[in-house]
């Protein structure tokens, strides 16, 4: 399977993809990784007449630490999310989330900024920037801002980037003692990507559940947080009984499309299994 | 449509071509350069038979664009070997029988390097983990998992030995 035929083009600095962007409107796409991007260009599902490619854009690299937050780069591998001894150290929950997409190969290439501006609706990181309230930082002609991640995903396969921006990093709030995480899907077992994926964080203090956050991937269009679930943990106890009784709200209201691989009936299912498993995880983490 | 420069080492070699963009990396390497040792499987990034490392890391040549290459140093299976001394993880393969009709086998076994380079020690469980992204549909996968094993220990062996074919 080959692309069609489009023109490529070589950014070499924010700035100049953003003025591509504008000077050729919706015949252009950006390329990071490709790895949302190609495949579809190669199924002809997407025909772009032209790819900036910001490959070279050395700027949306690197993770560093910066006022309570880490800030990653988007053009920043899965791999790299994954391994790097500083999101480890301070976001887990998004280095868990990170080593669990595609295979080796795919987070060798893939990106958090081009997985993210892409939004399939069953991509792992949705749920953790949900979980995590990070922020994206959107670099456009009228200069940078930025969306939360409440408000990043409209819709199946689209998100509040503007026509002619470029998302150029997260920022994404250091976890903080106390707090208890998991990410836990079911993976398609040939592409990997989630049939249904759970982030959670859990802050326990005396053995109450001061704050809970939970989203889910992979039920419909696009990722959601959890709030039934969410308010039925915050002021409890967190036992087996509590969160199962919590996890049951997880599809109550969830909206979920059938597919080929699944019913909506059973991703609502799953939903339900897969929340009270990475909460439990996550409760256990909590207790340290 | 006209063409982009691209250069990039492969296999040591520094190679300079006019490629139309949607030249998918695969397709450079086996029909602009002949190195047909890189197979097309799936042609979906799912079957890693396509795999070759890019600066050192394994990825699915058949979702890479040529020109995304540009700079890039890639090693191929044609690569591994040294001097006609098979690479350690080719010498598994063989001694190991980890393949039968050898389809898999160069994407497999550059996997493979890539794990060995992380990791020059891994477990069953790890070995296991590494190769997700790599289908055989002959062997049943216990005499890869037996070859990735020898060659660690082949490659622990030998102090100071390169992992990489580059």
């Amino acid at each position: 399977m080959i692309p069609a035929t489009f023109e490529y083009v070589r950014a070499r600095s924010v700035r100049e993809a953003i003025s591509l962007l504008q000077q050729h409107g919706g015949r252009a796409k950006l390329l990071a990784g490709g790895h949302s991007l190609l495949p579809l260009m190669k199924l002809r599902l997407s025909q772009p007449e032209m790819l900036i490619d910001l490959g070279p854009v050395d700027e949306l690299r690197g993770i560093r630490e910066e006022g309570g937050s880490l800030v990653i780069g988007a053009l920043t591998t899965h791999d790299e999310v994954a391994n790097s001894p500083l999101v480890r150290e301070r976001v887990p929950l998004l280095a868990e989330c990170a080593s669990q997409i595609g295979d080796v190969q795919v987070r060798n290439r893939g990106t958090i900024g081009g997985n993210l501006a892409h939004a399939d609706p069953a991509a792992d990181y949705p749920a953790a920037v949900l979980a995590l309230e990070a922020q994206m930082e959107c670099e456009g002609p009228a200069g940078i801002r930025t969306v939360p991640a409440s408000q990043w995903f409209v819709d199946l396969l689209t998100t509040a980037l503007g026509p002619d921006e470029v998302l150029c990093r997260l920022r994404v709030p250091v976890q903080t003692l106390g707090q208890g995480w998991s990410y836990t899907k079911l993976p398609h077992p040939a592409s990997g990507y989630s049939l249904l994926g759970v982030a959670c964080l859990v802050t326990v203090d005396g053995g109450v559940c001061r704050d809970a956050r939970v989203a889910v991937t992979g039920a419909g269009p696009k990722a959601v947080r959890l709030a039934k679930v969410e308010q039925a943990l915050v002021g409890g106890r967190l036992d087996e009984a509590a969160v199962a009784e919590a996890a049951r709200l997880a599809s109550d209201g969830l909206e979920a499309t059938d597919d080929l691989y699944a019913s909506a009936e059973y991703k609502r299912h799953l939903a339900v299994v897969y929340t009270k498993r990475a909460l439990l995880r996550a409760v256990e983490r909590a207790r340290g | 449509m006209t063409g982009v420069r691209v250069s990039m080492t492969v296999n040591g070699v520094e190679y300079t071509r006019d490629v139309e963009p949607r030249t998918l990396l695969v397709y450079f390497l086996r029909e602009h350069l002949g190195l047909t040792g890189t197979h097309v499987g799936c042609d979906t990034s799912t079957c890693g038979a396509c795999t070759v490392l890019m600066d050192g890391k394994a990825v699915k040549s058949c979702t890479v664009l040529a020109v995304q290459a540009e700079g890039a140093r890639i090693t191929t299976v044609e690569g591994l070997a040294r001097d006609g001394e098979l690479h350690p993880i080719q010498q598994a393969f063989w001694d190991e029988h980890g393949l039968q009709c050898g389809f898999c086998t160069p994407g497999m076994m550059l996997a493979a390097v890539d794990l060995l380079q992380r990791n020059p020690n891994p477990t069953e469980d790890e070995i296991r983990h590494a190769l997700e992204g790599n289908l055989c549909r002959c062997t049943g996968y216990q005499h890869i998992v037996n070859a990735v094993k020898a060659a660690a220990r082949a490659m622990g062996a030998a102090v100071g030995a390169p992992a990489g074919g580059e």
